[in-house]
């Protein structure tokens, strides 16, 4: 109470103490997102940390005793037949594929979201929305229905193959569905616009000028986009490769959906904890695993993005 | 003129007694699975009784009892599987039941009335039960389908064509069963030997999903692991599907509808209760689930097409196989895990 009172006092007084109330103020102004920002984000992840440290509940939940089991199930593993102890294997190509599947989403929303970004950034200033808007259509759908959508398409009796074989192209169908292609159809086509809007924030702030300058110097076209485009977009290819990367890499529906689910991602690896393998502890460290994952991920990413500017600064 | 007025404001005053006895009854919030309420007989239990009902839905028996462990729920109904009731009766969520208060209970059929995981019915009564087991497509394969070596050891012209849903514990026990084991048994030998089986016969699948009943129909899959309920409607849209009863073991599931310890409109629970196990009240949830209901006397008003089921029908010869899914204790399900794992590596 007593900073509220003293905002409006302090600012009738000399310059000094008008700063400092200004600073309480601002403190009561952002507690409420404070407040959010702890319980909301902070809470829940203590909660997971703490059960990470428990041992599982006969029944799924945890009984409050100290143990470490969960996290030495995530890296070590106990051979059921012969109780020899070594690398939790099984985990780590999980987890591997987990990663190079976030990874392949990331270079082929980028690939195909550049030129999608470049020709919406090209259009006449008033036209532009129009774009934006198709691009973000997908977003008004649930992420479970399109993935059924895509699923039909796809499938052996779905829309391709039946165009296909009508037209006397194929005579067999063709095996799309619960295979590799089918789930990074899915994904590059569920996480695209995350690259594309970025990308576009990006190229619509672009100089033309400068391109143009470019070509002036006798540059080629290749040589433009290299050296002068691909730099000043830089911070939309980050932007865009972040918002992608990270939900890709514990994506969990459209793995499953449209790969049939005969290999465990990590999202599934997680689930099959907290589900009918109702051991909490070992979910929660999974999930802390993979949240670790993410951070030194985004860490290096943005480290080793930045370095030609530090340098340029050294 | 002043008749009419009369005669108005009398049925103005009927109408609203008659509402108001609509709402007197109170109401009842049912917790269970999805698309398992037969939204006719709800309608039906509402108008006999002016009792007002909502249907919540639950996807899985962790999802149901984790809710309900952490309190503040407000249902009154929750339908369980049978390998959960010693789980929910263990933690005393559910009330015990009175067959004075729910005189119907007499009706509950002999071979579900004194069942392993409730013993004489002290907490619950039959909601729906099924089979888990095979489903062929008999245009590709015509051989003995009665066998879980339809999914373990598959006939060439099923491989790769093998789907089978991705529930672990039930996978694991009809394998166990198929290399000559008991379901949650921890005997290392026959674990060894049923994950090689599992590991082996992987190859041969192209999924593990659940919602396939188009699938099978539209012929994209052959072959795979399936519920009883599931296999007849996709029977419906195709004739060529059949369901087999695996000779070497099988398990057979029944959901029973309870009453929560704490809940808010305990004597509306026991009506509806009451309400379920009469044979036609009974008959309509099957009709609608897919399902048989373990009521005695609900044949008769069971829809024509479901009284010859062959997959709601259990036939006598395959009786024998059958055995209730029970829960697994903790140290086998953690096996049971590991195995899958390795298998979905």
């Amino acid at each position: 109470m007593s900073a509220v009172e003293l905002a409006p006092h302090g600012a009738e007084t000399d310059k000094p103490k008008t700063r400092r109330g200004d600073i309480a103020w601002r403190w009561w102004l952002v507690a409420p997102a404070l407040v959010v920002l702890i319980l909301a984000a902070s809470g829940p992840l203590l909660i997971v940390l703490v059960y990470s440290f428990l041992e599982p509940g006969n029944f799924g939940g945890v009984i409050w005793n100290f143990s470490t089991d969960g996290w030495f199930q995530v890296f070590f593993s106990r051979d059921i037949f012969d109780d020899t102890v070594g690398p939790a294997t099984a985990h780590l190509d999980i987890f591997r594929r987990s990663i190079t599947l976030a990874l392949y989403t990331t270079v082929i929303t980028a690939v195909l979201g550049f030129p999608t970004a470049w020709f919406i950034a090209t259009r006449a200033p008033d036209v532009r929305p129009i774009w934006l808007f198709l691009v973000t259509i997908p977003f008004w759908t649930n992420l479970v229905i399109r993935t059924f959508a895509i699923q039909e398409v796809i499938r052996n009796e779905g829309l391709i193959n039946t165009v296909l074989r009508s037209l006397g192209l194929i005579s067999a169908p063709i095996q799309m569905l619960y295979t590799d292609f089918a789930i990074l159809l899915g994904m590059a086509y569920v996480f695209l616009p995350l690259m594309v809007l970025p990308l576009y924030a990006s190229m619509e702030k672009l100089d033309f000028k400068l391109l143009e300058a470019g070509y002036d110097l006798y540059a080629s076209r290749l040589r433009v986009l290299w050296h002068i485009v691909l730099p000043l977009v830089k911070p939309g290819f980050i932007a865009g490769s972040i918002l992608v990367f990270i939900p890709a890499i514990g994506a969990y529906v459209t793995p499953r959906i449209l790969g049939g689910g005969r290999n465990l991602m990590l999202g599934n690896l997680i689930e099959l904890q907290f589900g009918q393998g109702r051991n909490w502890p070992l979910g929660s460290a999974l999930a802390l695993t993979l949240l670790v994952i993410v951070v030194v991920a985004l860490l290096f990413y943005i480290r080793s993005t930045s370095q030609p500017e530090g340098q340029r600064h050294g | 003129m002043k008749t009419t007025r009369l005669i108005l404001a009398g049925a103005v005053l009927a109408a609203s007694t008659a509402l108001a006895s609509a709402q007197d009854g109170g109401q009842l919030n049912i917790y269970n699975w999805g698309n398992y309420t037969s939204p006719e007989m709800i309608e039906k239990f509402e108008q006999e009784t002016g009792i007002e009902v909502t249907v919540t839905d639950y996807d899985s028996n962790d999802t149901a009892l984790t809710r309900i462990r952490a309190g503040g729920h407000g249902f009154d109904i929750v339908v369980p599987s049978n390998n959960y009731v010693p789980i929910w009766v263990e933690a005393g969520l559910l009330q015990e039941l009175d067959p004075e208060e729910i005189p119907n209970m007499a009706n509950i059929a002999e071979r579900w009335r004194d069942v392993p995981w409730d013993p004489n019915r002290t907490h619950t009564v039959p909601w729906q039960w099924g089979t888990t087991g095979v489903i062929v497509n008999t245009s590709v394969y015509d051989g003995d389908i009665n066998t879980s070596a339809i999914f373990l050891d598959p006939p060439d012209e099923l491989k790769g064509k093998i789907n089978v849903i991705p529930e672990m514990t039930d996978v694991m026990n009809l394998t166990v069963n198929y290399v000559g084991g008991e379901a949650c048994t921890d005997d290392r030998d026959v674990l060894r030997q049923a994950r090689d089986k599992l590991v082996a016969a992987k190859q041969h699948w192209i999924a593990l999903d659940y919602g396939t009943v188009d699938a099978y129909a539209a012929g994209d899959i052959a072959a795979g692991v399936y519920w009883n309920g599931a296999s007849m409607r996709a029977r419906l849209a195709n004739e060529d599907l059949a369901y087999g009863y695996p000779k070497e073991g099988y398990p057979v599931w029944m959901d029973s509808a309870a009453i929560l310890t704490d809940a808010q409109n305990p004597e509306n629970a026991k009506k509806f209760l009451n309400f379920i196990l009469e044979p036609e009240n009974a008959a309509m949830i099957s009709e609608f689930a897919r399902y048989a209901n373990g009521v005695e006397g609900s044949d008769e008003f069971m829809p024509e097409d479901m009284k010859t089921a062959p997959e709601i029908v259990l036939p006598a010869e395959y009786e024998e196989a059958a055995y209730f899914s029970v829960t697994c204790p903790a140290d086998v399900q953690q096996l049971y895990t590991q195995i899958w794992t390795e298998l979905l590596r």
